[in-house]
């Protein structure tokens, strides 16, 4: 697997760092207990296309959101996360 | 059939030709008192020990292609129960007790070998630990053995001690610990199950469950037809979200990739098991003379049972840090394997939310030496509703009330386990 950091360029796997589905969204302050417990503890895991967030600690530093197949690795996009990163490329 | 020393002079004698089946290959029925989904150890371990413990024999095993095609095809064969917190201590020494019996208790050779699991430690914060591992094992009534570095010099002279790095300062040993054939082990339970009357059905894919009006699963729809059954027990570590999926489930699981490698055949070299305290490196020699090793999962989210290269270096790394004559064996083959991993680090063994649906998942990298322990307390839940006294903590619902099991104390980050 390679990825191809959007500030970098094509970069061998062991310059990121994952960290999982980007798909659950913190709960706000007040939201309930059993929407804490969701976003913490239960996953799609889904076996497909997934999207999800990747750090390029060996590189830029920056976060990003890479759509990928969990069932055969293939990477479809890579993009800036939200954030300093996204308005940087936006430039 | 039984086998003996005379089953064995006799099929010698007899040009080794007249072997029969060591367990038998089912169709369907129309319906079962239990259907286990998933035909890998687990799988089988429950079915037999609830034909041989629970009294209940109209079992079937359906198995999605042959048994022990996943998991218990790709691990390490590695048994040990040196776990430190409550509810893993007693639930892995349960399992250690069925391991030293299950060659009697299945009439078949899974080739349990106790040859000892010694985890080295490398700095003073980790001796520590590893003292405090030890008792907790030894109050608990499990063998453990704090090593010095003499010890180990003794007993594994060929390490590289002056490593400036990563210096190794001794080990904690479980002399009970060590290997088993893995294939065997599938082999001998399908033997032991099918001998009491458990249906194994190979090429039997789960597509979905069978729900009465109240929503209870009455049943599975298969590959092969429907098939009823008064209760559903998933073993199916590595698919196990998607499997829930279809009774609409969503589980604290993630599947990630872990990898294990296998050297060309080397002369009797590694006396037993031992793990690398200052990476991830675990190794042993089969009884074939391979180096059999593995170290970390992947990290990522992975249905692909098939690995990268910066694991591959880095448990390589840790082999050559430890043993750096190693370097010049070729490397001979290297696998993958999915591992359901949990959000804690321990397994699941519980009812679900659904009725007539029962879980057993969450093995992370460690489900090969539950085997015997994880089929025994299974098929208590599933005979008599409650969980057994040594896997009551595996509860599902641990995560929401707090009562994690997490013996790395990573949180809920399952690619940390």
């Amino acid at each position: 697997m390679r990825i191809a950091c959007p500030f970098c360029g094509e970069r061998e796997l062991g310059e990121f760092t994952y960290l999982g589905d980007a798909k659950p969204v913190r709960p706000a302050a007040g939201a309930s207990e059993d929407e804490v417990f969701d976003y913490v503890y239960l996953r799609d895991n889904v076996a497909g296309e997934t999207s999800e967030h990747w750090y390029h600690g060996g590189g830029c530093r920056a976060w990003l959101k890479v759509g990928r197949n969990t069932l055969t690795h293939e990477i479809s996009s890579v993009e800036p996360a939200a954030g300093a990163g996204a308005r940087q490329a936006a430039k | 059939m039984k086998y003996s020393i005379f089953s064995l002079a006799r099929a010698a004698l007899s040009g080794h030709k007249n072997w029969q089946r060591t367990w038998r290959d089912a169709s369907p029925k129309d319906r079962y008192d239990v259907v286990i989904i998933g035909g890998g150890g687990h799988g089988l371990a429950t079915a037999w020990f609830l034909a041989s413990e629970y009294g209940i024999k109209n079992v079937a095993v359906l198995e999605k292609g042959w048994i022990g095609s996943g998991n218990a095809g790709r691990n390490t064969t590695i048994i040990r129960s040196n776990y430190g917190l409550p509810g893993n201590t007693g639930f892995y020494e349960l399992s250690m007790k069925l391991w030293e019996r299950m060659e009697q208790d299945l009439n078949y050779n899974t080739m349990v070998s106790q040859r000892g699991v010694i985890n080295l430690y490398h700095s003073d914060a980790q001796r520590d630990a590893y003292a405090r591992r030890g008792n907790t094992m030894r109050i608990n009534g499990i063998d453990a053995e704090l090593l010095d570095l003499a010890a180990v010099k003794k007993m594994i002279p060929f390490l590289n001690f002056d490593n400036a790095r990563f210096p190794v300062q001794g080990g904690l040993l479980q002399r009970r610990g060590g290997t088993a054939r893995h294939d065997a082990v599938v082999w001998g339970y399908a033997h032991a199950a099918s001998a009491l009357g458990v249906d194994i059905i190979q090429n039997c894919e789960v597509t979905g469950f069978v729900r009465d009006a109240n929503g209870k699963v009455t049943g599975v729809e298969t590959s092969r037809g429907k098939i009823g059954a008064g209760k559903v027990g998933m073993a199916v570590a590595g698919s196990s979200s998607r499997v829930a999926a279809m009774a609409g489930l969503r589980l604290p699981i993630e599947s990630h990739v872990l990898q294990a490698f296998v050297s060309e055949a080397i002369k009797p070299l590694i006396p037993g098991v031992m793990t690398f305290g200052a990476g991830h490196f675990y190794v042993s020699q089969s009884d074939k003379g391979g180096l059999v090793f593995g170290g970390d999962i992947d990290g990522y989210n992975s249905y692909a049972q098939r690995g990268n290269m910066p694991v591959m270096e880095d448990v390589c790394e840790g082999g050559m840090a430890l043993m750096p004559m190693i370097g010049r064996v070729r490397l001979l083959r290297q696998w993958g394997g999915i591992m359901d991993m949990s959000m804690d680090g321990s397994p699941i063994i519980d009812k679900t939310p659904v009725d007539g649906l029962y879980l057993n998942a969450g093995w992370c990298y460690g489900g090969f030496k539950a085997t015997p322990g994880s089929g025994f307390v299974f098929a208590h839940l599933l005979a008599r509703d409650t969980p057994h006294e040594e896997a009551a903590r595996f509860r599902l619902d641990r995560f929401r009330t707090g009562a994690m099991i997490d013996e790395k104390g990573q949180g809920a980050q399952p690619n940390l386990h």
